[in-house]
């Protein structure tokens, strides 16, 4: 188990409760679960690292458990419970400097030190959290949004009031209400700012330092909820999906289509990233995890995993073969063959006449020095 | 074609014929050396035509047609010779004669689909074993249908649900009075129906079918044509009986097609009666649901008789979505993206 957990690079975490490690270099996915054990209420539907290091794991699954899983070993290392099944689902799951944030969907969000049972300290988000994220440079700052219950930041060395509420968007022309719908949440590396993207097809880039509350930046993209939505590195840029499987790469300058990411079949689960390369991955209904490539938008790599796919995780490692086209894919293999025949021919010319007869098998062998 | 390079004019006809009767690799020798003869007499013509000739291009419309009718049996002489011998050679051979080729066809072509399901793989059991079907499967549910249409439904789309109502058992056909679906499925679920099956209209002609699984999902869009209802069968059998059908699922081999026969398999009763001797058949083929209903009768050991009752459509899954009708706020487990999916003709999704 340890060897086959080393190698993945990509982990997803499935609605069976199976968690899946994919490799992207070597083209295989393990299944780290027992497979006779297999439950509904082990679905897993939060993933984060559990240390900088990458070699933790932890799964937020749907019977109020928080899992350990060492990646160095290949093995679950720790259970523990963290609040009641009955609170609803895990939102949202984060560590800060060797405690873990814990949000379920009730807006109940608490911080569990590791020795204790109990939590630390415990926060209301109010009613329907549908995700919270933690900002990646300040650590003590998370960010709450759900259905009718707008974006929230909150510090959590004061958790009795938000730093930041999102204020609601203004009324239509017909004077109506719009509703709030945050579905997913981001904080912009470099800025203060939020991104958002709602249920009503919106997404919104909030600045708490400015005295706006409201959105400073809005954008639509389809005509279907948004479920998730990641930040590339390259910054300036959002990726969104939707309930129909349609990911859009959006530009946060102005909010206007750049690109639509083509070959998902079912609605969007989870979205991710690459820390350092132009990648995005992307899993959902359809059981398929797809890295696409964020510069020509092309599918780079497509994996059955068999069960429906509620998260996805992408190690910070480079995830190698991607645009090089090394191993990406089929097509990518046979150009390069037909490649190495061109260059065998030439070489045949530059040698010998005497070496002719065994150019052929030498040839492949320099071939497999050169995939060496 | 060779024989398309012979000019026009009356000594070269005369060759070709002589030609026909020779065989067809050493004509073009000869013919080379018909042109040759014939651009003597027409330069013009010799020298005016391309390289490639064709029938086409002469001008006189008599002429071409002549010209063309020939071609045509020329080629057809040429195929049935082709034949003939390859059928000489084959029974010379006889048992060591290469096994014939299976012709091609899209379906035999078929890309590989990575989610075909394997009937061993314990993950995917599980997962179908636990999904909404799972109560059905287990025989702790039996089936009972609500079948609807849109609004104001006009002739055929009222006679199409009756008599699928009396295909599928235990179903009940109701008015659609102008509700909204969103309100009628708490409703079913309160009144214990497992599925609501609507059925759209437009222009006076069924053309959708909305099949949702209650209480949780999920909901399938399907296109409905070609609907052929009992009276327009030509040698349909009697009316048919309050006996519980069996089902015959054709050609469902993907994660998506397992899904989809599942949703169909739990539209009727477990334990079929067969004394009815009925038959609904749900065949896919080329991602089209095709769907009968027969009554078969042994003649003897070894002859069945089929009889078909009626009605007959096709289906085409347009969606399928998570959890019961949201067509707005729902999530799709999979959609068809025309243009996208249907780009390769060989690939196909059930």
């Amino acid at each position: 188990m340890g060897d086959q957990s080393r190698l993945c690079s990509v982990w997803l975490g499935s609605e069976t409760g199976i968690l899946k490690g994919v490799s992207v270099t070597h083209k295989q996915a393990f299944n780290f679960c027992n497979t006779r054990q297999l439950s509904r209420d082990q679905e897993i539907r939060v993933l984060c690292w559990g240390d900088p290091t990458e070699t933790e794991l932890l799964l937020g699954t749907v019977d109020g458990t928080v899992k350990t899983f060492s990646t160095e070993k290949g093995i679950f290392t720790e259970v523990r419970r963290c609040g009641d099944p009955e609170e609803g689902c895990f939102t949202g799951l984060e560590v800060r400097n060797s405690s873990v944030l814990t949000c379920v969907e009730s807006g109940k969000l608490r911080v569990w030190r590791e020795d204790s049972s109990e939590p630390v300290s415990e926060l209301d988000a109010g009613k329907n959290v549908c995700r919270m994220r933690q900002n990646p440079v300040h650590p003590n700052r998370v960010g709450t949004g759900g259905k009718e219950n707008g974006l929230k930041i909150w510090d959590l060395e004061r958790p009795e009031t938000p730093v930041f509420t999102a204020k609601n968007l203004r009324d239509d022309w017909l004077d109506l209400r719009r509703p709030h719908w945050v579905r997913d949440l981001a904080f912009i590396p470099d800025c203060d700012k939020v991104v958002t993207c709602t249920g009503h097809h919106q997404v919104h880039v909030f600045d708490p330092v400015s005295p706006q509350r409201r959105p400073v930046l809005e954008a639509e993209f389809g005509d279907y909820p948004l479920t998730a939505l990641s930040l590339p590195a390259s910054g300036d840029s959002v990726v969104v999906g939707n309930t129909q499987g349609q990911v859009a790469v959006l530009d946060l300058r102005k909010g206007l289509v750049r690109g639509c990411l083509k070959g998902l079949s079912g609605g969007v689960r989870a979205l991710q990233c690459h820390a350092s390369q132009p990648l995005v991955a992307s899993c959902g209904l359809d059981r398929f995890l797809r890295i696409h490539s964020l510069e020509d938008r092309r599918l780079q790599h497509k994996v059955y995993l068999k069960s429906r796919l509620n998260c996805v995780l992408l190690g910070s490692q480079e995830l190698r073969g991607g645009a090089e086209g090394e191993d990406g894919g089929a097509e990518g293999e046979v150009k390069e063959e037909e490649e190495d025949e061109v260059w065998d021919s030439m070489e045949r010319v530059e040698e010998d006449t005497t070496k002719r007869k065994s150019s052929s098998s030498e040839g492949e062998e320099k071939k497999k020095k050169k995939k060496d | 074609m060779d024989v398309t390079e012979v000019p026009v004019s009356q000594g070269s006809k005369s060759k070709k014929k002589k030609n026909n009767n020779k065989k067809n690799k050493m004509k073009d020798v000869s013919q080379e050396g018909g042109e040759g003869s014939s651009g003597a007499e027409k330069s013009e013509s010799g020298t005016a035509f391309p390289p490639t000739f064709s029938v086409s291009e002469i001008k006189n419309k008599q002429r071409r047609h002549l010209m063309f009718m020939k071609l045509k049996q020329e080629k057809r002489k040429q195929k049935l010779q082709i034949k003939k011998q390859k059928r000489k050679e084959r029974e010379a051979l006889g048992d060591k004669a290469l096994p014939k080729e299976v012709p091609k066809t899209i379906e035999n072509q078929r890309v590989f689909d990575e989610t075909t399901v394997d009937p061993e793989d314990e993950e995917v059991a599980f997962d179908e074993g636990t999904d909404e079907f799972s109560a059905y499967f287990n025989g702790l549910t039996n089936p009972k249908v609500l079948i609807t249409t849109s609004d104001r439904p006009r002739g055929r789309t009222v006679r199409f649900c009756r008599q699928l109502a009396t295909v599928i058992p235990n179903a009940h056909v109701y008015y659609r009075r102008g509700l909204a679906l969103k309100r009628i499925i708490p409703q079913c679920v309160a009144r214990d129906f497992t599925y609501l099956i609507v059925i759209n209209e437009d222009r006076h002609v069924p053309n959708g079918l909305v099949l949702c699984h209650l209480p949780d999902g999920p909901t399938a869009h399907f296109k409905v044509s070609s609907v052929r209802l009992r009276k327009e069968i030509k040698r349909l059998g009697k009316e048919p009986t309050e006996h519980y059908p069996e089902v015959i699922l054709n050609n469902f081999s993907t994660r998506l097609g397992h899904s989809i026969g599942r949703l169909f398999a739990a539209l009727f009763p477990q334990n079929p009666e067969f004394v009815g001797r009925q038959v609904a058949t749900f065949h896919n083929q080329r991602d089209f649901i095709f769907f009968r209903f027969h009554r078969y009768i042994f003649k003897n050991e070894k002859k069945v008789g089929i009889q078909e009752l009626g009605p007959r459509f096709t289906l085409k899954l347009r969606s399928l979505q998570k959890g019961t009708f949201d067509s707005k706020y729902g999530e799709y487990e999979w959609v068809l993206k025309r243009h996208e999916m249907d780009a390769c003709r060989r690939k196909f999704q059930l």
